[in-house]
């Protein structure tokens, strides 16, 4: 072999990377093949450099290290929180015993398949984002897209960690698989259906970053509860880094709302169209797209899969440890809507331990409202009467109890023939879509931006707005 | 039904097969009368296309189309009614669509294939429902092969998305399989890890006997939930080929069509519909054309007679067409397959089956020859010779008592001398009808081509070649018996009957065998039976029926399955199985 390779200079890690000869070959393979997946599918966008921050270890100060960096020399670390030598599984049949420091042979295939699935969301937002760069609002916003972008590489590089130190031969091919796998591939598109669509404009990206990743935040947070310990620190660490994308989703929407409502001030008229603005409705029907397919993500509302692996300690629920309960779930129910053919609804109890997605999605929805509360201030600030709302839990949705029902936004169910003359109301359209991707212009400009949203009240690690995030040839 | 409509979850999410509606079916329900009449153009879970020589069956089940309430068929699983259709369908492509040479297996639903059979389901099920829905699934995976091997209609399996359980067993059935490949999908058989059962419809034994899997690698496939997919499944030969997710169909049509090239079936053949079966059922009995059962529910029985041709042989291959399904030997052979194939299901108490035929000896004769002569060279005399055939395998693997009893005026020659062979014992009357004694009628039975091999058993030899396995003296000296009539008194001396009692016997020597039998344990009268009628060679189907099932039967009864801690009975709480450990 050639010269030695500094893995801890180069790959920034908490896994003692260096002495870990098995962990080092599967790394030596899959990181090549990684940076030709990042330079074809990675963002479209060449720069010379992104202010970007670099995880360099667990602690406050490392995870905050920030510097101009090309994005295809970003250093992707691997790190899990600290180790706690006492933690103990809180649910399940092995409530109580010591966690898991290796794969039990007889969860194996569950525990590879959960990581799997989890591993292929990480790459396919990076793809479905790929061309968004072209058409930034502000250098703010392209630093942000690049950010939320070498760290879903991260989170690749988390889950794909894991395969390699855990699951031997058939861990680094499905690592290698998780690269094959495109979004939007007609021949080995990604697992999940939500990411085979392409994020299409800056307001999409906005509401991914919002719903779709929250989706995220969600599944990272029951595999955080996992018995299998290295999953768990795993999962715990991407789950700050997690937090900062639904920032920018967050703060993204505030500010398209934040810009539509002082367009509609400053006109005295919600026709914003004309004068650069995204009009309120059509911010509302991006809102019913995106909310109701992430809420697909969550799968059916009863699951089998989802109560073994609870059973099993694979897969806990939301904050399970403040949870007061037995953490067994055999005893308690918890009712369910449930669409009738003759257009009613009915509840229907069902276990709690065979309804964890219904409680994970609650979890979600409650949260989602939260965005949903700041938008409608900006509006009621500027004395608008408009308010947006979350749709129905059966909206729209290809999975679940809801899936072949047409349920309005308000709940009612109707006729395929009432959703088909609605749809435009409810839904984006293909005007919408292209009136919205018509003002997608790019603003390189330092302190510039686009017409349709609102500047950040403030910059990143203390920088102010104009300053140069993002060095572009 | 107003079962909610549920759909399946994300292919992320793989489930073995459906059924995740909330706590298990408790007690076990009565079970519907089922019935086996079927047309595709009222099929639920099915869409058959004939394009030219390649057919479509395309697997599209319908979630809330379960013959019993109370489970859902998601992902493509399946239940009995859905098996029903598809054994419908491969029936009339034989007969209906004789220009169709090849016939591809695959899924309607994207990125599923089949889940397999449904859970809930059969962990819902009595007992006797799961078996008699594993053997007639069997026979119709079966009856695929049969096709493939001898009706030069070849089984292609698509296998475009998930395919786990019995949805892999399925694809095993087809000559080939080609399987996506989308980095995901895989082939697998996650019985075992799963369910604490075994992929009991063939799959276990075709892995090993049919695709020559090593057995350390079937061990390995077989214990992992989570199935193989891609490069591996083809180096392991659990798949045939590999096809990208783009042009599937197109490749899959493409194969179609090379292996279409090599069939035998006629270009310009014209088919001849399966017209509905004539058919009446009663309380007390069914009467078909030809075919007649009686209940006696008190002693346990069925007085089944077959009544052998009222019209005279066709003369030629030609008139057999024109005949169509009106033709005695199809007719006959559709409706003892009927008739088995409900008594099985909707009839478990009637425990003896008695069978009797009524006719004309030289008729039945003249009959079966120009459709024998015919099968080497006419599709449609080969297809009804190869459907008797699947239809007295289906008798051979009846956990029933079958006893012939040969009567002055019966008809047991050639075709339907099988039935005699086939049951566990045979009554031959020596003397004048019992309702006449001054009658010169004596029964008589005749030996004819038809017995001599071109209708094996599932062990691949004929009846009377296992009757009298590895006796070929006797056999052949059969066969210089072979087209007379062989008297009552001859037939005791050929061992061709149990027993040969005179007229002023008769009554009370059946009636003892009959009181006789009706007084034994059935459950080891099914296992004596078994045991008895499979002489000589192991072949797969015998492995299939013999070893495999009946192993698989064995755990369904055993508490590690089937008992309330069992994996079986677990599988959809989201609890775990508790094990006893002890092997036995």
């Amino acid at each position: 072999m050639g010269t030695k390779v500094d893995y801890d200079s180069k790959i920034p890690n908490n896994v003692d990377l260096s002495s870990d000869r098995r962990l080092q070959r599967a790394l030596e393979g899959w990181q090549p093949r990684f940076m030709d997946w990042w330079a074809e599918m990675g963002p479209a966008l060449e720069t010379q450099g992104v202010y970007l921050r670099t995880a360099v270890s667990v602690g406050r100060d490392g995870w905050a290290h920030f510097d101009h960096v090309i994005p295809h020399e970003y250093r992707w670390g691997i790190f899990l929180t600290e180790h706690d030598a006492d933690r103990r599984i809180a649910f399940g049949q092995h409530a109580g015993e010591p966690v898991w420091q290796q794969v039990p042979g007889e969860y194996r295939a569950d525990l590879q398949r959960l990581i799997v699935i989890q591993g292929d969301t990480e790459p396919a937002s990076v793809e479905q984002q790929k061309l968004l760069g072209l058409t930034a609002p502000s250098l703010y916003d392209l630093r942000n897209l690049f950010q939320v972008n070498v760290e879903e590489g991260r989170h690749l590089w988390a889950m794909v960690y894991l395969l390699h130190a855990y699951f031997g031969k058939e861990g680094r091919e499905e690592a290698e698989a998780l690269l094959y796998r495109n979004s939007g591939s007609p021949d080995q598109p990604r697992i999940l259906g939500a990411f085979n669509e392409e994020t299409a404009d800056w307001l999409a990206f906005y509401m991914f970053t919002y719903f779709t990743d929250r989706d995220g935040k969600y599944q990272l947070g029951t595999l955080k509860e996992s018995a299998f310990d290295p999953l768990s620190r795993t999962c715990e660490f991407m789950l700050k880094e997690e937090a900062h994308h639904m920032f920018v989703g967050t703060t993204g929407v505030d500010r398209v709302v934040q810009r539509s409502a002082e367009l509609i001030r400053e006109h005295d008229t919600t026709d914003i169209a004309g004068f650069g603005g995204i009009p309120l409705e059509i911010i509302q029907r991006y809102i019913n797209f995106h909310y109701s397919v992430s809420l697909d993500l969550f799968g059916g509302e009863t699951s089998t899969n989802a109560a073994n692996y609870y059973t099993a300690g694979l897969k806990g629920r939301w904050q399970e440890e403040r949870r007061k309960d037995d953490h067994q779930l055999t005893e308690d129910s918890m009712l369910l809507d449930v669409p009738q053919p003759d257009g009613t609804w009915s509840q229907e109890e069902v276990q709690s331990l065979l309804a964890l997605n219904l409680d994970l999605r609650e979890e979600y929805i409650s949260d989602c409202q939260n965005g949903l509360k700041r938008w409608n201030k900006i509006l009621a600030d500027h004395d608008i009467d408009f308010r947006f709302a979350l749709p129905h839990p059966g909206f729209n949705r290809d999975v679940g109890i809801n899936a072949g029902y047409h349920i309005t936004p308000e709940g009612t169910i109707v006729d395929e023939g009432t959703w088909e003359a609605n749809r435009k109301k409810w839904l984006p359209s293909s005007e919408d879509l292209a009136f919205v991707r018509s003002l997608m212009q790019p603003v390189y400009e330092r302190g510039k931006i686009a017409s349709w949203v609102a500047p950040p009240r403030h910059g990143i690690n203390g920088k102010p707005f104009d300053y140069e995030y993002v060095y572009l040839p | 039904m107003t079962v909610a409509m549920k759909p399946a979850e994300p292919a992320g999410s793989v489930e073995v097969a459906a059924g995740e509606d909330g706590a298990p079916a408790g007690g076990q329900q009565a079970m519907p009368e089922v019935t086996f009449d079927r047309h595709p153009d009222a099929y639920r879970h099915w869409r058959l296309r004939v394009d030219g020589t390649v057919a479509w069956l395309e697997m599209d089940v319908d979630e809330n189309g379960g013959l019993v309430p109370g489970y859902e068929l998601k992902l493509n699983s399946y239940d009995l009614g859905v098996d029903i259709e598809l054994y419908d369908a491969i029936q009339r492509l034989r007969f209906e669509y004789p220009g169709v040479r090849s016939v591809v297996v695959t899924s309607a639903k994207e990125n599923v294939f089949c889940a397999g059979a449904n859970i809930r389901m059969l962990a819902g099920s009595p007992h006797a429902w799961k078996v008699n829905f594993c053997k007639f699934t069997n026979e119709t995976r079966n009856s695929m092969e049969d096709a493939t091997e001898n009706s030069g209609q070849t089984y292609l399996a698509g296998v475009n998305g998930v395919c786990a359980g019995g949805g892999y067993e399925l694809a095993l059935a087809c000559e080939e399989i080609m399987l996506i490949d989308d980095n995901s999908s895989t082939v697998g058989l996650p019985e075992v890890p799963l369910l604490g059962v075994l992929p009991g419809t063939g799959g276990l034994t075709r892995v090993v006997d049919k695709r020559r899997v090593r057995k350390d690698r079937a061990d390995v496939f077989a214990t992992r939930s989570d199935g193989i997919k891609g490069k591996t499944a083809v180096e392991w030969n659990l798949v045939d080929e590999l096809a990208p997710r783009r042009d599937f169909t197109e490749r899959l049509r493409q194969r179609a069509l090379e292996v279409a090239e090599n069939s035998s079936r006629p270009a310009d053949a014209r088919g001849i519909e399966l017209t509905p079966l004539e058919r009446e059922a009663t309380a007390e009995g069914i009467t078909y054309r030809y075919v007649d059962a009686r209940f006696d529910r008190a002693a346990g029985t069925v007085d089944i007679t077959v009544r052998g041709p009222g019209e005279p042989a066709p003369q030629r291959v030609s008139e057999v067409h024109e005949q169509g399904a009106r033709n005695w030997l199809l007719a006959v052979t559709r409706e003892l397959d009927d008739l088995i194939l409900r008594l099985r299901t909707n009839e478990l108490e009637l425990g003896t089956w008695l069978i009797r035929t009524q006719g004309d000896a030289e008729a039945v004769a003249a009959h079966e020859k120009v459709v024998l002569d015919g099968a080497v060279e006419d599709w449609l005399c080969n297809e009804i010779v190869l459907y008797y055939k699947r239809t007295l395998k289906r008798l051979d693997v009846t956990s029933r008592s079958l006893i012939s009893l040969i009567e002055p005026g019966s008809c047991f020659t050639g075709v339907l001398f099988e039935l005699m062979l086939a049951s566990d014992l045979q009554y031959m009357l020596d003397g004048p009808p019992i309702a006449d004694e001054d009658s010169d009628e004596r029964a008589a039975v005749m030996l004819t081509e038809a017995n001599f091999g071109v209708l094996p058993m599932s062990n691949g030899i004929s009846r009377l070649e296992s009757r009298f396995y590895r006796e070929d003296d006797h056999v052949d000296w059969l066969r210089r018996e072979a087209g007379r009539a062989i008297s009552a008194s001859e037939a005791a001396e050929l061992e061709l009957v149990t027993d040969a009692p005179d007229d002023i016997d008769w009554e009370d020597e059946v009636r003892i065998v009959v009181e006789g039998r009706a007084a034994l344990s059935p459950d080891a009268l099914t296992g004596m039976e078994a045991n008895h009628r499979f002489v000589g060679p192991e072949t797969m189907e015998t492995k299939i029926f013999g070893r495999l099932t009946a192993w698989q039967n064995w755990i369904f009864n055993r508490p590690n399955a089937s008992g309330e801690e069992g994996a079986l009975r677990r599988y959809g709480t989201g609890k775990r199985a508790a094990f006893d450990r002890k092997r036995v």
